[in-house]
């Protein structure tokens, strides 16, 4: 474990994470044929909070300074585990996925207390909604999981993530980018532009977070985006078949790809109606579900 | 056998997007696409083309294609509906009913003592699957042109079914199912309408009220 490759891995999550918000704003004004924000205004806004102070409410207690942390740590914390295309994982052990998973649970735990620390039952709402989107959307995860280590015989993260996914890769990449979408509250699910108080989730529960605080949360949300794009295209693609310079030339690439594809069914697509929601996780849950039961006969056979 | 086996696996997740469409006008089009899905695979299985076999496909692509969902089109305009609003079953509850038939459906087939040819094909589990889907169509829904539809997916699992006795099943047969199935959406079409005019609604659970 060489100190060099610990600080590399932490800049490309910490500096890397918040180009790919700039990115799909690219896209999105692309497509409208707007000229858009630049691609770096995430960081102009994340330096702007950084300056400002913080206002707080008089029901929250210290943990609602604490806990925008707790969840940008933990968030890092499951990034780290995420092998990086050529340059492997940091420190890949067995068992390491389930470490991946539960780490972003405890990120949304927190971010919903911290919601809640506010005292508006407003703030409530939000983080209700968001919780009971994630149970669906968790499912879809471990089922992708699932697939991936019957796929690979393996539940470490690297070894997992290293050969394509095979004959499922149809069926797992339409359902990891429907969980991608969800998690990162994107549009089909909730419209990170929006401002009114009956369409909002995510946006709902920072409502009353300011300055620092809600720098580290964005922060952590780019991240948890970059995360996912990158699990993403290492399911799907054969990381471990390719050379070093291709499999960074793919990891990038399909980071990209997965970039502007969101960037465009965000300009395509409407929010959809809360009662179509479950519809449409419980069809990446089924898209889940039979990439697993492929890779089961697979692996049987 | 990998095509075969891939064009299958489509038709059944036509089934779930069947089953968990609302909109009128994409229910007909799932149907519609796995009709002519269903219509190509004879084409893929017999490896010696003769004019039977093909004017099997011509026949089935152009009723489950085309006539079929032109007519229910047709009647859904006359009557003006395009949504199922209120389903006996909902479509969360109707689509993951019908993903554990799939899944059911492929565990029961290595139970059948099939054919070592018919064993490695999706056919059989595809053809329970599909009946399954047709059958919570038809009684998950209570707008008529959906059930309508969900008998159409009923009839597409027995055809797939009868897909496996292919080579030996007199085109006539084939013929006479397809005659009787666009017969019969004929009558229901008409049925359709006289419901409207009787009841100014489509929807099956107001035929159970007696009036004068």
């Amino acid at each position: 474990m060489h100190v060099l490759d610990v600080v590399g891995r932490l800049a490309f999550w910490l500096l890397l994470a918040p180009l790919v918000p700039g990115l799909i704003n690219r896209v999105k004004a692309w497509v409208a044929g707007r000229r858009g924000p630049p691609v770096l205004q995430l960081y102009f806004d994340l330096a702007r909070l950084w300056r400002k102070s913080v206002v707080l409410s008089e029901l929250a207690s210290p943990a609602f300074l604490l806990l925008p942390a707790v969840t940008w740590v933990t968030i890092l914390a499951a990034a780290s585990l995420v092998p990086l295309g050529p340059w492997g994982a940091f420190h890949g052990f067995k068992g390491d996925v389930l470490l991946m998973l539960y780490l972003l649970g405890l990120a949304r735990f927190s971010m919903a207390w911290a919601a809640m620390e506010t005292g508006s039952a407003f703030e409530g709402m939000g983080a209700a909604r968001e919780v009971s989107y994630a149970v669906l959307a968790e499912a879809a995860m471990v089922g992708a999981v699932l697939a991936l280590s019957v796929n690979a015989h393996s539940l470490t993260l690297s070894t997992m993530l290293a050969p394509s996914a095979g004959a499922c890769a149809a069926l797992l990449s339409a359902g990891l980018f429907i969980v991608l979408l969800a998690e990162n509250c994107r549009v089909p699910f909730d419209d990170p532009n929006t401002h009114l108080e009956l369409t909002m989730i995510h946006e709902v529960m920072v409502l009353d977070h300011s300055g620092p605080p809600l720098a580290v949360i964005l922060h952590g949300a780019s991240i948890k985006l970059l995360l996912f794009s990158v699990l993403l295209t290492e399911a799907i693609l054969p990381m471990g078949a390719l050379s070093p310079w291709a499999a960074a030339g793919a990891l990038i690439g399909g980071v990209l790809a997965t970039t502007i594809l969101v960037g465009l069914v965000e300009s395509l697509l409407a929010r959809f109606a809360f009662r179509r929601v479950p519809l449409l996780l419980t069809t990446a849950f089924l898209f889940c579900l039979f990439a697993l039961l492929i890779a089961w006969n697979g692996a049987n056979a | 056998m990998a095509y075969l086996n891939l064009l299958i696996g489509l038709s059944m997740g036509l089934n779930l997007l069947a089953l968990g469409s609302s909109r009128l006008p994409r229910l007909i089009r799932a149907m519609s696409a796995q009709g002519v899905i269903l219509g190509m695979l004879p084409l893929i299985m017999q490896h010696d083309l003769d004019w039977q076999i093909i004017l099997l496909a011509v026949a089935t692509v152009a009723g489950k294609g085309v006539l079929i969902p032109t007519l229910l089109r047709k009647a859904m305009r006359t009557v003006y509906i395009s949504r199922e609003l209120e389903p006996l079953i909902g479509f969360v509850p109707s689509i993951l009913l019908g993903a554990v038939g799939a899944i059911f459906a492929l565990a029961a087939t290595e139970a059948l003592p099939l054919l070592p040819g018919d064993a490695q094909s999706l056919l059989v589990p595809a053809a329970l699957a599909t009946m399954f889907s047709g059958v919570i169509l038809l009684v998950g829904r209570s707008k008529a042109i959906s059930q309508v539809c969900g008998y159409l997916i009923l009839e597409n699992g027995i055809y797939l079914f009868g897909l496996l006795l292919v080579a030996s099943m007199p085109l006539t047969v084939e013929a006479g199912v397809l005659l009787d199935l666009t017969a019969g959406v004929f009558i229901i079409g008409i049925v359709i309408d006289r419901i409207q005019r009787a009841f100014d609604s489509l929807d099956t659970r107001k035929l159970t009220a007696l009036r004068e």
